[in-house]
């Protein structure tokens, strides 16, 4: 099947559905795939869509995604990385004007010469503007920086009657749109506060947590000291070694604390990469056993303590982007992604559900836990203060969805929610339980776009 | 819409009183399935599985179907189509109608036979391609058919209905080439034995199994997006070798 992942096959109009899927190539559905190469031919694309029985269009970036938030079946998918100008730079106040369909890993080439750097960067560089608002990303600055939408001083947004309206935050329409999973419209272009640099290295403390709660004690202690800090969690680790996990923190390094020669190019981007991942996998490479050996090895690998290594940029933030396709090593079945947060106050919940993960034995070698600081106003808008632990898990795990249903139960019980970008499973009973503001985000939409232009999987599944 | 491990939240059974189907819907209503339509003959048996699934939490309805009046399936189905269930689609199509006749009395009964191979073929070859054409224009869905291993090699025992399913089986792995890509997913279900109403009083083959077993091994081919399951799956290794047994022996083999 010619599922979609990245760069869109060479369609011209896009009038053959073709399969489409999410990062984590999970339930496939077909969709006419169009690429708007200007404004115009987005708003021709948009008011074609709104045609009855059309069954509507989302916009897609670059489907980093991991379920069926850029999915539409039987309708119409925008493919939007055709429209990635970067308009204007301002680099005497830190502002960039850029169409949706850039993405971060553009706007870091342009932006790192001149001194300047995406205010909030999730684990890939290659996720677009009008993702990143979409899904109002966040990083490991959420601490303190909060999340994309936060530094958004004005965005574009092409709404279902085919006009385009600029909105600024403080709008019902903006509180909408941040996070609101493309339902509102098409983000066209947005204009973001950028955060200033000094070198495109980063300066970087690694430590070692012997268990869960030896890690929440180090996180709470001293993650404000620290712009960036993301913890990685060995899930297969048992007894007292539950949770046991590599702390990395740091910042962006000033220039004096570069070693002479770097100093030379001290802006330079120079991210690496690696061959990818083959496109045929068989299932259950990624087995207990095998994510066993990983884990135990990554974690005694992590030196116990370290401090003040010079990292680049790519290696402390985005890892993973340097094996293209890595989503494949799952196999046809792919994986999904679970990611919640339970506020501060909520340990508990967290140690019951990393004992729970730990017991079921879930293969999991990518589980991060970070704590959140202030929640944006993004109606649908995932972070909240609190924990947050994302992990990847394979798809044909017998007995999986059973088991993360359970995990939901716990999550809402502790008045946390799920993650939508990342989401492809949740019952949809639990979301009004999960996102207070559904209600409000519905009655806008029933207002804005009565007749659902603006339709995907993730919408029809949830009902949101 | 279907989830990331393909279970339905709405579901039209074809073949509304058929055990199997009904044992994969309760299953699936455990898990997300929260729309069930029921197409089958209108009879007391049709109305008593819908008021069984409302009381397991579904929302559970019936529609007249008659898998021997082919002109009027476009219309009765695309009915449970334009209704959908949550979301306004139709996430999967469970084809489970079939007679088994009666073999010995059949062969001499011609037009008995004829109904045996036009509910259980041609009705199939109508409703499934009035199925596939709806969950085509919505880009997803899965068909899931109901066949059998009488299907695979044709028995003494029982060649009417076996060649009726070895039809409809050859008519769904067609139909699963013909949609693929097109986010719609066919899976061919092959059961044994298996104890129902409809084997009530014959002798039991071996690797005999039960309608839980068939809906288990459905729901875990919908996780997989198998396109073949065999229930139990060592019938697929047992059904390879018989395939290959000359025909003068098999005709001898005590089944």
């Amino acid at each position: 099947m010619a599922a979609v992942t990245g760069t869109p096959p060479a369609a011209g109009s896009g009038a053959e559905p073709v399969a489409v899927t999410g990062w984590g190539r999970t339930a496939p559905t077909a969709a006419r795939l169009l690429h708007p190469r200007s404004y115009t031919e987005a708003v021709d694309a948009v008011r074609a869509c709104a045609r009855p029985g059309a069954r509507g269009a989302i916009a897609r970036g670059l489907g980093r995604a991991y379920g069926d938030a850029a999915q539409n079946a039987g309708g119409a998918v925008l493919d939007m990385t055709g429209l990635d100008r970067v308009h204007v730079i301002d680099s005497a106040n830190g502002l960039v004007l850029c169409d949706a369909g850039v993405s971060l890993h553009r706007l870091m080439e342009v932006l790192l010469p001149l001194g300047w750097f995406v205010p909030v960067t999730p684990g890939t560089r290659y996720v677009t503007v009008g993702g990143a608002i979409g899904a109002d990303i966040h990083g490991k600055n959420h601490h303190g920086a909060g999340s994309f939408t936060r530094h958004v001083v004005s965005m574009e947004l092409l709404t279902a009657d085919g006009e385009v309206r600029t909105i600024e935050p403080g709008t019902p329409l903006f509180d909408a749109t941040a996070g609101g999973m493309g339902l509102t419209g098409v983000i066209l272009t947005a204009t973001i506060r950028l955060l200033p640099v000094e070198t495109s290295l980063m300066r970087v403390d690694t430590e070692r947590a012997t268990d869960l709660d030896d890690l929440m004690d180090r996180l709470t202690a001293s993650d404000h000291r620290y712009r960036y800090s993301v913890a990685w969690i060995d899930l297969l680790a048992r007894g007292a070694s539950l949770g046991r996990a590599v702390l990395t923190r740091g910042d962006h390094a000033p220039l004096d604390a570069l070693p002479a020669r770097a100093r030379r190019a001290p802006l330079a981007f120079r991210p690496g990469r690696l061959p990818g991942a083959p496109a045929l996998v068989p299932d259950g490479l990624l087995g207990r056993r095998s994510v066993g050996l990983f884990n135990a090895f990554w974690y005694r690998r992590a030196p116990r303590a370290m401090t003040g290594e010079l990292q680049r940029l790519s290696t402390f933030f985005h890892p993973l982007d340097g094996v293209p396709h890595w989503n494949r090593i799952y196999g046809r079945s792919g994986f999904v992604q679970y990611q919640f947060v339970v506020g501060h106050g909520r340990q508990e919940a967290l140690r019951r559900i990393v004992r729970r993960i730990s017991e079921r034995r879930c293969p999991s070698f990518l589980a991060v836990l970070k704590r959140f600081g202030e929640a944006g106003p993004g109606w649908l808008s995932f972070p909240a203060p609190g924990w947050t632990l994302a992990l990847d898990i394979p798809a044909n795990l017998p007995g999986l969805g059973a088991f993360l249903d359970e995990l939901d139960e716990e999550v809402a019980g502790a008045g946390g929610r799920v993650y939508l970008a990342k989401d492809s499973r949740l019952r949809p009973e639990l979301l009004a339980a999960m996102y207070p503001r559904l209600d409000d985000f519905r009655a806008l939409r029933a207002d804005l776009d009565p007749g659902a232009v603006f339709t995907s999987d993730l919408s029809r599944r949830l009902g949101l | 819409m279907k989830d990331a491990f393909g279970t339905p939240q709405s579901l039209l059974i074809l073949g509304g009183t058929s055990e199997i189907a009904l044992a994969t819907a309760r299953r699936l209503i455990a898990r997300r399935t929260r729309a069930v339509w029921l197409a089958g003959r209108p009879s007391p048996g049709l109305d008593a599985a819908a008021e069984e699934l409302r009381g397991l939490g579904a929302d559970a309805r019936t529609v007249p179907f008659d898998a021997l009046d082919h002109g009027s399936h476009e219309e009765v189905l695309g009915k449970a189509f334009a209704a959908g269930g949550p979301g306004g689609d139709v996430d999967m199509v469970l084809l489970a109608f079939g007679v088994l006749g009666d073999q010995a009395h059949d062969e001499s009964d011609p037009v008995a036979a004829a109904r045996v191979a036009q509910t259980n073929y041609t009705g199939a070859v109508s409703a499934g391609l009035v199925c596939a054409k709806a969950l085509q224009a919505q880009g997803h869905g899965s068909l899931v058919v109901l066949s059998s291993v009488a299907g695979e090699r044709a028995r003494r025992a029982n060649f009417i209905y076996g060649s009726s399913k070895a039809g409809l089986d050859a008519f769904a792995q067609g139909l699963g080439d013909a949609l693929h890509g097109t986010g719609v997913h066919v899976m061919v279900v092959r059961p044994g034995f298996v104890h129902t109403r409809m084997t009530a009083g014959r002798t039991a083959a071996p690797l005999a199994t039960t309608p839980a077993a068939v809906a288990e091994a459905i729901e875990t081919g919908l996780l997989r997006r198998t396109e073949t399951v065999w229930v139990p799956g060592s019938l697929r290794y047992l059904m390879s070798a018989l395939r290959h047994v000359p025909r003068p022996v098999f005709r001898r083999l005590p089944m």
